[in-house]
């Protein structure tokens, strides 16, 4: 299964080379050009040059962390790579570096540490990778400044069709674009697999600068957080509610025209959904619809409860649905169903 | 000046959502212009032909809001900002959506009110259940403050003069405009609240040869203000620097000789927190000599935003001199090593 192995390989941002090589594999063989920029974007070309030019975007990397120091011990320092909670992090198995050598993230023992120090979340500071070796020649023998750390999870099937892992944010958006590259569309499609979104939405602005596309369509995953302690109001999306379409991120104003696409579109084909019920944080989508004289943007997302962690849940029924909306809208684009010309007549 | 700022400043116009307005300042540009056009960020583009230099003049059309994000079975409903809007402001407003549809804000119990964030409110439409609510207002859908204009003496208080007042002062420039070989772009740029996000996809569609910006600024003029050098009704502003952009000097210069030039009452302004579309256009492409024309306008992003019609004609002078004039920008730009 795509989704399992691209979520297993890891990928922090800035070093989304094992991802690259996946996706590559995967699509190279439907795709009329296949190539990358300086940033380490992925795109595949495809399509009859008729129609709008469409970009699909996925972002490849994930959150983790990156190697800055040795102890004398052999233990590592490190600090974060993207926005994670340290409070995920004491205890996890990790990777570090090529060779995926195996450590684990560190933290002085329950029964040594004082009755205020068990009140609050150990600092990324205080935390260290140990990598099970007893002297920095040893470390250094394994490792070197600079090398990423990602946390390590399997992705386990659980419940009712679900998925546990790591990762889902934003692999299940790079799955669920390249499974719909192999489809047919009659469109000029160009998917892109970004880099370095954790890290301020580094690669997709570039990727959209190059290919200049009519419209442009970005598959997240986003957080469901209808859990124990969140009012109703506050659940952003609700895992299993179906695909969450966005009106207004940190970055991101969705277009009516871009809204009533989505919507009619699943309304038409009976596919759930919902909207994401938080305004903060950024994406891709922002980016890109900053891009040039403005790109028009979309922007889905696959709810997921406990993003940024290596024990993420999403729901199979919401990637399937999610695919089938964003396969619909392609379909209504290419059917001349989008208008992009916008001239004088819109404001009558 | 005074019915068009009235019409303006009532229009319904949030971020992302600027159209109301847009058709307002089309009507009223429609006859003076050579084309007007919009794009896919939701600027309007008034466009005066010529083959002198290529001057883009931004002013916003959008104003503050809030946003749904959620509706409660009893018919609350649920929002978030769009823009930078007090929660503690909001209190008792009455707000107002792209239908008519009108609310009035309420808050949850609350020990303290220092606590208030935007989650304890709500807008109540009046609905007596969710059915009821979403048969006229949808997750999603973005208010404004519902506010009548005032005048108070020479003063004018109402919502969203930031920016409709520079909406205004443009359309007037533009109105006034008449024998100039320079190409003008007026453009009434969407999404400045939230990022000046029209502007900077405006600015690289035109690739203009200098950036203007009409905005408002704060004032340090009331009671116990922060310290600030700019007083409502001492004339528009030319802006030294705020958050977003450092003015080009020239531009600084050629507004400031301008003014002392035809007797035109101005202020320097130096705003210490917050940003205009001066600060997208300057940073465009390769970089655009950029400078900020603003209106003093106190109480900004609340309901009772006050502003000196004085300053605005003086703004609409200055505006209008500067653009008809002719500019060799060869000889103007680039001056930092001459």
């Amino acid at each position: 299964m795509l989704l399992k192995r691209l979520t297993e390989a890891y990928g922090v941002s800035g070093d989304e080379g094992d991802i690259r090589d996946i996706l590559k594999e995967e699509l190279s063989g439907h795709a009329d050009e296949v190539y990358t920029d300086a940033l380490g974007n992925l795109f595949f070309r495809k399509g009859k040059g008729r129609g709008p030019k469409v970009m699909l975007a996925a972002h490849m990397d994930e959150i983790g962390l990156i190697v800055v120091g040795f102890e004398k011990s052999g233990l590592l320092r490190v600090h974060k790579v993207g926005g994670i909670d340290d409070r995920v992090l004491v205890s996890k198995p990790v990777v570090v570096g090529k060779n995926k050598v195996p450590g684990v993230i560190g933290a002085k023992a329950v029964h040594l540490q004082k009755p205020s120090e068990r009140k609050k979340a150990i600092k990324i500071e205080n935390l260290y990778i140990d990598l099970g070796v007893r002297s920095q020649d040893e470390a250094e023998k394994l490792v070197s400044l600079g090398d990423y750390v990602s946390l390590s999870a399997k992705t386990r099937e659980a419940g009712d069709n679900c998925l546990i892992g790591k990762a889902f944010d934003d692999r299940v958006g790079c799955a669920i674009l390249a499974e719909l590259f192999k489809e047919d569309f009659d469109l000029d499609i160009t998917a892109v697999f970004t880099v370095q979104e954790e890290v301020g939405l580094r690669g997709s602005g570039v990727a959209a600068y190059s290919i200049h596309p009519d419209v442009a369509i970005v598959v997240e995953s986003t957080s469901a957080s209808d859990v124990v302690g969140t009012k109703d109001a506050s659940h952003v999306t609700t895992l299993g509610g179906g695909p969450a379409i966005t009106l207004m991120d940190a970055s991101y104003i969705a277009p009516q025209v871009i809204i009533d696409l989505f919507v009619q579109t699943a309304e038409k084909l009976g596919i759930p959904h919902q909207f994401r019920r938080l305004t903060t944080s950024g994406t891709d989508a922002g980016k890109i619809a900053q891009t040039h004289a403005g790109i028009l943007t979309g922007l889905v997302s696959v709810p997921c409860r406990y993003i940024h962690s290596p024990a993420s849940i999403i729901n199979i029924n919401d990637v399937q649905n999610t695919s089938r909306l964003v396969k619909g809208v392609l379909n209504v684009i290419a059917e001349g169903g989008l208008t992009l010309e916008t001239t004088t007549e819109k404001i009558k | 000046m005074k019915q068009l700022l009235k019409k303006l400043s009532e229009a319904y116009g949030p971020s992302g959502r600027e159209e109301q307005v847009g058709r307002m300042i089309r009507d009223e540009l429609k006859d003076y212009v050579d084309e007007i056009y919009t794009d896919n960020t939701g600027n309007l583009y008034a466009v005066k032909k010529g083959t002198g230099a290529k001057i883009m003049v931004a002013a916003h059309m959008d104003e503050i809001g809030v946003i749904v994000t959620f509706v409660e079975e009893k018919g609350f409903l649920r929002f978030s900002n769009v823009g930078g809007v007090n929660p503690h402001i909001l209190l008792g407003q009455r707000m107002v959506f792209a239908n008519g549809t009108i609310g009035t804000i309420g808050m949850e119990k609350l020990d303290d009110i220092k606590k208030l964030t935007l989650e304890k409110l709500y807008i109540d439409i009046g609905a007596k259940d969710r059915e009821e609510a979403v048969a006229k207002v949808k997750v999603g859908d973005i208010a404004t403050y519902n506010r009548d204009v005032v005048e108070a003496g020479n003063r004018i208080i109402g919502k969203a003069m930031d920016n409709r007042a520079g909406c205004a002062v443009l359309i007037k420039a533009m109105q006034e405009l008449t024998k100039t070989d320079n190409e003008i772009y007026a453009v009434f740029t969407a999404q400045e609240e939230v990022g000046l996000r029209g502007s900077r996809t405006a600015s690289y569609r035109l690739n203009p040869d200098l950036g203007f910006a009409v905005d408002v600024t704060l004032v340090g003029d009331t009671p116990e203000a922060p310290t600030m050098d700019v007083s409502l009704g001492k004339g528009p502003t030319v802006k030294v620097k705020d958050a977003s952009v450092i003015c080009h000097p020239k531009v600084k210069e050629m507004l400031e000789s301008l003014a002392e030039k035809e007797n035109i009452p101005y202020q320097l302004e130096v705003l210490i927190a917050g940003g205009t579309d001066a600060g997208a256009i300057h940073l465009s492409r390769e970089g655009i000599p950029s400078g900020v024309i603003s209106i003093p306008c106190r109480y900004v992003h609340t309901p009772g935003e006050m502003v000196d019609l004085d300053d605005m004609a003086n703004a609409v002078r200055l505006l209008t001199l500067f653009l008809s004039q002719p500019l060799n920008m060869q000889e103007i730009f680039p001056c930092y090593l001459s």
